[in-house]
């Protein structure tokens, strides 16, 4: 998947990795493709909710070795 | 902005204070388990929600009621605390956040046993579970044991009581049982009900219907009685003829729930007979003391959980079921979910495998869930 911007979340405990994301999402265009690298586990269920309450859309999500990869398109 | 511990909310859960509780996780995770108190209040609104600002949620927190900021692991809930105090109010946030509200342990005193000794119950509030220690002349007992161990050697290090007995009622499937690692530590024995533990992977002593084991110089008993139903092997104690530890079997306020080993149907019948036969033939004056509650309705004034076996016979529901037929029905169908992650803590009690400590917290989360009701 192509992301416009690729965002490394690793290693920070929550809200970190949501608040860094809200950040990067800002700084792509509209329909582009944010790819987030988190550690918090955390991070499975709220960005799914977050996604879901401010309009973009969560591609998909995959757990790479104790890495969680997310691909989120900015509505 | 100021940190409140899980020791210091417990208190107000037992004396019943009023507290405002602004609970930042996402709204499924606050669905399913909660900080619960009879006059708390609530307000679900997930920290990535609030990361412009806490304005849209200020006109409904009350400003004449303590605030609590909750979250998983307290990071979101320092963040959410600390814009509420910049917008004028007065918050706290939960310090380690559910992870600690599930983890806390309140000892609570529930008798004096002949000749001195003590009987103490661990209150696990966030998640319902109740582990025992009977203390009598420098030894002590403890049964049903939580996987916060060092609550419980230093406690009995302070009782200045060395821990030679540890007991399982039965394998469990909601909680870690840090039965064993409290006896690998102390050199106590472990004991364990065989019919439970046949695929375990260690060495324990064998559990018996019958079997009387002496605590201290001032020889209290504690005396097995086989009580299968909630699971096949089930066991439960009658403590220095006073109390009934009755294990997932029988609750204050419901019954065990015969199905987490995928049994119900065939452990429904164990279930009755041991609820309406064996324990009906026992004394109506012992104090019942289950391994769990579900609802915070069930905790007495001083935080503990107990009641009357006599009490229990006449009020609570599930053992006032005359039809066979309509008992076996509440226990096998529908039934409330399964805990958390059943299967795998049923492996880590059999020692087959042994996740790291994050892992055993995360396969934890939430209620207990081992009741009928």
């Amino acid at each position: 998947m192509n992301a416009a911007k690729i965002l490394d979340a690793k290693g920070l405990a929550c809200p970190m990795p949501i608040v860094k994301t809200k950040k990067a999402i800002g700084e792509i265009e509209s329909g582009q493709v944010l790819e987030v690298h988190t550690t918090d586990k955390g991070a499975v269920k709220d960005l799914a909710a977050w996604t879901e309450s401010t309009g973009h859309e969560l591609l998909k999500h995959e757990d790479d070795n104790g890495v969680l990869k997310f691909w989120i398109k900015k509505g | 902005m100021k940190a409140m511990t899980a020791g210091e909310v417990t208190k107000k859960v037992i004396h019943n204070e009023e507290l405002f509780i602004l609970d930042v996780r996402n709204e499924t995770d606050f669905n399913d388990w909660k900080i619960e108190g009879k006059n708390f209040a609530y307000l679900n609104v997930p920290y990535f929600d609030l990361l412009d600002g806490v304005e849209s949620i200020l006109d409904k927190i009350p400003s004449d009621k303590e605030l609590l900021v909750v979250c998983a692991k307290e990071g979101s809930s320092v963040m959410v605390a600390e814009m509420l105090e910049d917008a004028g109010r007065d918050a706290s946030y939960l310090a380690g956040g559910m992870k600690s509200w599930s983890e806390h342990l309140e000892p609570v005193k529930v008798g004096d046993l002949k000749d001195g000794g003590e009987m103490y119950q661990f209150v696990r509030i966030g998640k319902g579970c109740l582990s025992y220690m009977v203390i009598s002349n420098g030894e002590a007992a403890i049964v049903d044991a939580t996987r916060m161990t060092d609550v419980f050697t230093d406690f009995a290090a302070e009782k200045n009581a060395e821990i030679k007995h540890v007991f399982d009622t039965h394998l469990h499937a909601d909680h870690i049982s840090g039965g064993r690692k409290i006896a690998e530590k102390t050199g106590a024995s472990y004991w364990l009900p065989p019919k439970d533990a046949e695929e375990v992977t260690f060495e324990y002593s064998r559990l018996e219907d019958g079997n009387e084991v002496m605590v201290g110089s001032a020889k209290i008993s504690i005396q097995a009685i086989y009580s299968p139903g909630h699971t096949i092997g089930s066991t439960s104690f009658v403590v220095d003829d006073q109390y009934l530890l009755s294990g997932d079997i029988l609750f204050i306020d419901s019954i065990g729930r015969p199905d987490l080993a995928g049994k119900a149907g065939d452990w429904a019948g164990d279930l009755r007979g041991t609820l309406y036969k064996r324990y009906k033939d026992l004394s109506d004056e012992l104090v019942v003391m289950p391994a769990h509650f579900m609802i915070i309705e069930e905790l007495n004034e001083d935080g503990s959980v107990s009641e009357k076996l006599g009490t229990l016979f006449a009020e609570n529901h599930g053992l006032n079921i005359e039809d066979e037929g309509e008992f076996r029905k509440l226990v096998s169908e529908n039934l409330p979910p399964q805990p958390n992650a059943y299967q795998e803590i049923r492996e880590t009690n059999m020692g087959k495998i042994s996740p790291d400590e994050e892992k055993q917290h995360e396969m934890e989360i939430g209620p207990n869930r081992c009741a009928v009701r």
